[in-house]
């Protein structure tokens, strides 16, 4: 844990802030997100928000999953419907978050300092702040993340805006391209993050449970997917990791 | 609907109902070591709902792209997923392949 040291200087707050929003700036997910809220920009235009409510969705939810569902239900359905239709999408911030939180773990580091990063939590952050944050020094994790973080809210706001005034013209071919960017950009980041067995396993059979479990309409379909697909990861993960400790002398 | 009234449903339907996770996270994820077994089990979790997220896009997908016939949209993500493991490993090149087989699809089937 030389990283702990108090000896080493690390770096002062700003300058990593910095660091971090460059690499949330030349991350590929930065070019994902603009054009991904190119669409929700489009959408919000559509349905009749306001080029600022639009900003402060993105600014306050920062899940476009969530953001989609508000813009396409808010004017029709009834609130309680909207908010517990955005809670079930977002579910999974809540093992995202349990899963980066032990990375932070420093002498000093307050509860009240992890509130930003976690609110800055999104697929892309996340993704990316567990392949880089582990190289950080730990106590530059938190203002490295925070950059890394604004860096990519940025993209989505310039490509909300983009898209709000682009809303008139878009083709509706040009625009499901850019839905289409989503599930392409994290299906391929994931599998090029995978580092163990257990990442490749539990996303395949993400896939393949996901939808089986929407067929069969028990509602919650991302929580249970999430539960079962992962678990069933997880316990293949443990029994070969038994298998090997088992087999070698 | 004033821009007041807009942004406290925001606050209300929108911001708490999706931060609260993230709140629950952080309660829950203080303590643990990043390599204990509930850990591992909940990184598992989370890889697994985002596969679900990437399958619900596309079989249950938003706006546009639900004019893209169904067959279309899981051939682009097989091709482009394909194009990026023989390519690499590149990222855009995979999403350029898929989104290219997406368009020429829906060009081709598409209503």
């Amino acid at each position: 844990m030389s990283d702990l040291s108090p000896d080493r200087p690390s770096a002062s707050p700003p300058r990593v802030f910095l660091e971090g929003l460059k690499s949330g700036v030349w991350s590929v997910f930065f070019y994902v997100l603009v054009g991904n809220y190119l669409g929700l920009g489009a959408l919000a235009y559509e349905f009749g928000f306001s080029f600022w409510w639009m900003a402060a969705s993105t600014l306050l939810v920062w899940a476009a999953p969530a953001q989609v569902i508000l813009i396409s239900t808010l004017t029709t359905s009834a609130l309680v419907e909207v908010a517990l239709a955005v809670t079930l999408s977002s579910v999974r911030f809540l093992p995202m978050v349990a899963a980066l939180i032990p990375l932070f773990n420093a002498p000093g580091v307050r509860q009240r300092d992890l509130l930003l990063p976690m609110h800055l939590t999104a697929i892309s952050v996340w993704v990316e702040g567990m392949r880089l944050l582990p190289a950080r020094p730990r106590a530059e994790r938190v203002a490295f993340y925070n950059g890394l973080g604004v860096g990519l809210i940025s993209g989505a706001l310039i490509g909300g805006a983009i898209g709000f005034y682009l809303a008139a013209r878009l083709p509706p071919l040009l625009a499901a391209t850019l839905l289409f960017f989503t599930p392409m950009a994290l299906l391929m980041s994931t599998s090029r993050n995978a580092r163990a067995l257990l990442d490749r396993l539990a996303f395949a059979l993400g896939l393949v449970v996901g939808p089986i479990v929407g067929w069969l309409n028990f509602g919650l379909d991302l929580m249970w997917t999430g539960l079962i697909a992962g678990t069933i990861a997880y316990l293949v993960h443990r029994w070969r990791e038994a298998r090997n400790v088992g087999s070698t002398p | 609907m004033t821009e007041l009234q807009s942004l406290v449903i925001l606050i209300l339907v929108g911001f708490l109902p999706s931060e609260v996770w993230r709140w629950l996270g952080l309660v829950l994820g203080r303590g643990l070591d990043e390599n204990s077994e509930i850990i591992l089990w909940v990184r598992g979790v989370a890889t697994a709902l985002i596969a679900a997220v990437v399958a619900r896009i596309i079989f249950i997908p938003p706006g546009t792209l639900a004019g893209v016939p169904l067959s279309v949209r899981v051939a682009a993500l097989a091709i482009g997923f394909l194009a990026f493991l023989f390519i690499r490993r590149s990222a855009f090149a995979g999403v350029v392949v898929g989104e290219a087989v997406l368009i020429t699809g829906a060009i081709a089937f598409g209503s």
